[in-house]
C-alpha cells in the first residue's frame, strides 16, 4: 500500500464533488482525504485527493476521474517534488498541570493557541500531515476534546503546474 | 438566423429535431404535459411511440439505438415515471449504448420538499449515466441538450440524462437553430504504441484478434476481416461483439467465454497473442483473469482508458479512436502464413462439430433450442433483426443465430436484464421498419408482456419465440450444477396460456411442440403484419454448453450433461 496525492481540476459547478466523491464509492476506492476550494478562475475548482493503495487503484482513480465530464485535469503529484499542507484545530482539556505542557509544544510546532478558557484550550496547527499526527500524539496524554482537520493541499515546486 | 422566443417546452422539441431526432418514446404525466403538449403541435415533424410502462420505452429507445447507430430518446415524468427509467438507463450504460433520457420534475420552487412525485432523479441516475443534468434556467436548457447528445455519441457512447422542472418548461427563453453536433474529437494513439503491438503481431504465431462491442458499433468489418487474412489469424468475440462479422466466415470462430463456442474459446486459449479490439475482457468472456489467455502477449485497443489494464494486464494498451489505431496496424503488419495455427483450430472446429452432433444424437425431446435456430436461421433474411431477453435462450441465440450484417443484434449483454427484449424489439423494428424476431423466455417474458399492447397498437411486426420450458432455465441449470439440484424458487407452475394471452392483448398467438409445428408457425409469424407469439415447448431440462463454471477457467470447460452433473 502506497500514498499517492492527486490533484483534480474541475469546473465549479453544481454537484461536482458528488459526482467525483460518489466515484470512490462506486469504484471501491480508499482515499484518506479530500479538500476542495476554489482557485484563481471562480469557473473552476481544485481537489486535493489523498489515496492509500495500489498501483492499480491509483492508475484506475485517475482514469475513472478523466472520464467524467466535469472533470477537467488530473495529476499524480511526485511526492519529492511536491509541497503539502494540512491544517488541524485541536481542543486539548485546561488543566493546571498539562497547561505549560501545551503551550510548550505549541511553540515548538510552530502552532497557535487560538482560543482560551479555563476548561479547554484550542490550538490551530499547519504543516505536513506527518507533522500534524506527530502532534497530535503529544497532545494524546493530555486530553484531547475535539479534532477538526482540513485534509491536505498540495502543490508541485518550482513552476510545475497542472497541465 | 433572429432569435425567437420560445418556452422552455418548445425549445426541448426544437433542438431534439435540430439533432436530427424522428423519433421519441415516452410515457406522458404531470409534470412533462407542457412536453407533450408540444409533442403534439410537432406531431408532423417528430413520431412518439406511447408504450405500456416507462421501463418499456427506455428498453425501446436502446432497441432503436442499437440497429441505427443513432441517439436513442425517451421522456418521462417525474417521480415513478422518472425510476421506472432506471434499468433501461442502467441496461445502455453497461452496454455502451448511446441514449438522451429526459424527465420531468416538479417546479423548482418545490423542488427538494419531497413534493408530489418529486424524485432526485439526477442523484439517483449518477452512477448509472454517462452524464446528468439538472437544468434550471431556461436559457440554458438549448445548449444543455446539444451537450448532452454530444457527450451520448462520442468516444465510448452512453446515457445521458436531463431533469427539467415544470417551470423551466413554462419559462421563455430567445431561441437559435444551430444544427447537429458532432462528436467530440478522439485522441489519435501514439504511432509508437502503435509500432509496439505491430511487433507483437509479426512475432506472433498463434494470433487470435478478439472483437467487442466497440468494434460492433465502429462498423469495421472490413478492416477486421483484412487483418485476419493478412496475419493469418482467427476471430472469436464478446457477446456485445456479436453480428459485427458473418458467421458464415470462416475465420470467425463466434463468441467465447462463459457460454461461449468451444473452438472460439479453445483458441483463445491456445493463442501466443491476443489483439483486443474494443473489448472490455469482462469476467463472463475472461473467466478467471489470473488464468485467462496465459501464454499470449495481450494488446488492447479501445477508446476509453479506464478499460486499459481493468479486468486483465495487458502487454500494450492503445488508447484513442479505435479505426485510426486498428487501420495503421493492419497498414504496419507484416503478411504472415501459420499452417500450425491454421491445422491446430481447424481440429478445435472438427471438435466443436462432434460435441454437437454427439449431443444432437442424444437429444430426446420433442423440440430442442438447436432445432429451434435452426429453423429460425433458415426463414430470415440478413436483414431480420434478433432481439432477445436474458437466460438460456439468450446464450442460445449467441450460440446458433447466423448473424448476416452489423447492427442486426438487440440484447442486454452487461447488465443482464430480464424483461429488456420485447421493448427492445419494438424500438429496433420501428428504427428499421425490418421484421424483427424476439428470442424470449418464460421467465423473461412475463416481466414486461404488458408491452405487447404497444406492438399491438403500432403494429410491429415481431415475430416472438417465447421458448417455454416452465421453469427459470438459467438458474436452474447453476443449480442443477452447483446447488445439489435444489430448485428453489426456479419452477415457475404459472398456469399462463400464452396464445390466449396474445390473442388478448390483439395479436396472434400459435403452439409449437414439434418442429414441423415450429416451422409452419414461424413462417406464418414472418409473414404476419404484426406481432406473432410462438409459444414454443422445450423441455426444462435442457443445459446451455459448453459451461464455464463461475471463476473458473477453459481448462474446466463443461461441454456435456453428464460431465456437469
Amino acid at each position: 500500500m502506497k500514498r499517492y496525492v492527486i490533484a483534480v481540476y474541475v469546473e465549479n459547478k453544481y454537484g461536482v464533488l458528488t459526482r467525483v466523491a460518489g466515484l470512490f464509492m462506486r469504484r471501491g476506492f480508499n482515499i484518506d482525504s479530500l479538500t476542495v476550494g476554489e482557485t484563481e478562475n471562480p469557473d473552476y475548482s481544485r481537489i486535493t485527493i489523498t489515496l492509500r493503495g495500489d498501483e492499480y487503484a491509483r492508475e484506475q482513480l485517475i482514469n475513472q476521474l478523466k472520464k467524467l465530464h466535469n472533470v477537467k485535469k488530473v495529476k499524480l503529484l511526485n511526492s519529492d517534488n511536491t509541497v503539502e499542507r494540512e491544517m488541524m484545530l485541536i481542543k486539548v482539556i485546561n488543566t493546571p498541570e498539562n497547561r505549560s505542557e501545551i503551550m510548550d509544544a505549541s511553540e515548538i510546532y510552530r502552532a497557535k493557541i487560538i482560543d482560551y478558557n479555563t476548561s479547554v484550550i484550542c490550538v490551530e496547527i499547519t504543516g505536513e500531515p506527518v507533522k500534524i499526527k506527530a502532534f497530535i500524539e503529544v497532545m494524546k496524554p493530555l486530553g484531547i476534546v475535539e479534532i477538526c482537520r482540513t485534509g491536505v493541499v498540495a502543490l508541485e515546486r518550482g513552476s510545475n503546474i497542472l497541465e | 438566423m433572429e432569435k425567437k422566443m420560445m418556452t422552455g417546452a418548445q425549445i426541448l422539441i426544437e433542438t431534439l429535431i435540430e439533432q436530427g431526432v424522428t423519433d421519441v418514446f415516452g410515457y406522458p404525466g404531470g409534470q412533462v404535459l407542457n412536453i407533450y403538449d408540444e409533442l403534439y403541435k410537432a406531431q408532423d415533424r417528430i413520431n412518439h411511440v406511447l408504450t405500456a410502462h416507462e421501463q418499456g420505452a427506455a428498453h425501446a429507445a436502446d432497441g432503436y439505438s442499437r440497429v441505427t447507430g443513432k441517439v436513442g430518446v425517451v421522456i418521462a415524468t417525474s417521480g415513478p415515471g422518472a425510476t421506472n427509467l432506471v434499468t433501461g438507463i442502467a441496461t445502455a450504460m453497461l452496454d455502451s449504448i448511446p441514449m438522451v433520457a429526459i424527465t420531468g420534475n416538479v417546479p423548482c420552487n418545490l423542488i427538494g420538499k419531497d413534493s408530489f412525485q418529486e424524485i432526485n432523479i439526477t442523484g439517483v441516475t449518477l452512477a448509472i449515466t454517462k452524464h446528468n443534468y439538472f437544468v434550471n434556467d431556461v436559457r440554458d436548457l438549448a445548449d444543455t441538450i446539444r451537450e448532452a447528445f454530444q457527450i451520448a455519441k462520442s468516444g465510448r457512447p452512453g446515457p445521458v440524462l436531463i431533469d427539467i422542472p415544470k417551470d423551466v418548461q413554462m419559462a421563455e427563453a430567445p431561441f437559435e437553430l444551430k444544427g447537429c453536433v458532432e462528436p467530440y474529437p478522439q485522441a489519435i494513439a501514439p504511432d509508437s504504441d502503435i509500432d509496439r503491438a505491430v511487433e507483437l503481431i509479426n512475432a506472433a504465431e498463434r494470433p487470435y484478434i478478439y472483437i467487442g462491442g466497440g468494434a460492433a458499433g465502429a462498423g469495421m468489418t472490413r478492416e477486421i476481416m483484412a487483418l485476419a487474412e493478412k496475419i493469418d489469424g482467427y476471430i472469436g468475440c464478446s457477446f456485445m461483439g456479436l453480428s459485427a462479422l458473418k458467421n458464415s466466415y470462416d475465420r470467425f470462430l463466434g463468441m467465447e467465454g462463459m457460454h461461449g463456442r468451444y473452438a472460439s474459446s479453445m483458441a483463445n486459449k491456445e493463442a501466443d497473442l491476443v489483439l483486443g479490439l474494443g473489448v472490455r475482457f469482462s469476467d463472463r468472456a475472461t473467466g478467471n483473469a489470473e488464468k485467462y489467455a496465459q501464454g499470449a502477449k495481450i494488446v488492447q485497443i479501445d477508446t476509453d482508458l479506464s478499460e486499459i489494464n481493468k479486468n486483465i494486464r495487458v502487454d500494450v494498451g492503445i488508447i484513442g479512436d479505435i479505426v485510426s489505431s486498428f487501420t495503421r496496424i493492419l497498414e504496419r503488419c507484416a503478411e504472415r502464413s501459420h499452417p500450425e495455427w491454421r491445422a491446430m483450430v481447424e481440429q478445435l472446429k472438427a471438435e466443436e462439430k462432434r460435441i454437437a452432433d454427439e449431443a444432437a444424437a442424444k437429444a430426446t425431446a420433442s423440440l430442442t433450442p438447436k432445432q429451434v435456430f435452426d429453423i429460425i436461421n433458415d426463414v430470415k433474411d440478413e436483414n431480420t433483426i434478433i432481439a432477445t431477453d436474458v437466460g438460456q435462450h439468450q446464450m442460445w441465440a449467441a450460440q446458433y443465430v447466423d448473424f448476416e450484417r452489423t447492427r442486426r443484434f438487440a440484447s442486454s449483454g452487461g447488465l443482464g436484464t430480464m424483461g429488456y427484449g420485447l421493448g427492445a424489439a419494438i424500438g429496433a423494428q420501428i428504427a428499421s421498419g425490418d421484421r424483427t424476431v424476439l428470442i424470449t423466455g418464460d421467465g423473461s417474458f412475463g416481466m414486461n408482456l404488458n408491452e405487447m399492447a404497444t406492438a399491438v397498437t403500432y403494429k410491429t411486426p415481431i415475430a416472438i419465440v417465447l421458448m417455454n420450458n416452465g421453469v427459470l432455465g438459467m438458474v436452474r441449470q447453476w443449480q442443477t450444477l452447483f446447488y445439489g439440484q435444489r430448485y428453489s424458487n426456479s419452477e415457475l407452475e404459472r398456469q399462463t396460456d400464452f396464445v390466449k394471452l396474445a390473442e388478448a392483448f390483439g395479436a396472434k398467438g400459435a403452439r409449437a411442440r414439434t418442429p414441423e409445428e415450429f416451422r409452419a408457425a414461424f413462417e406464418a409469424a414472418m409473414q404476419h403484419d404484426g406481432p406473432y407469439l410462438i409459444d414454443t415447448l422445450i423441455d426444462q431440462d435442457e443445459f446451455v454448453l459448453p459451461m464455464l463454471p463461475p471463476g473458473g477457467s477453459i481448462d474446466d470447460i463443461i461441454t456435456s450433461k453428464e460431465q456437469g452433473v
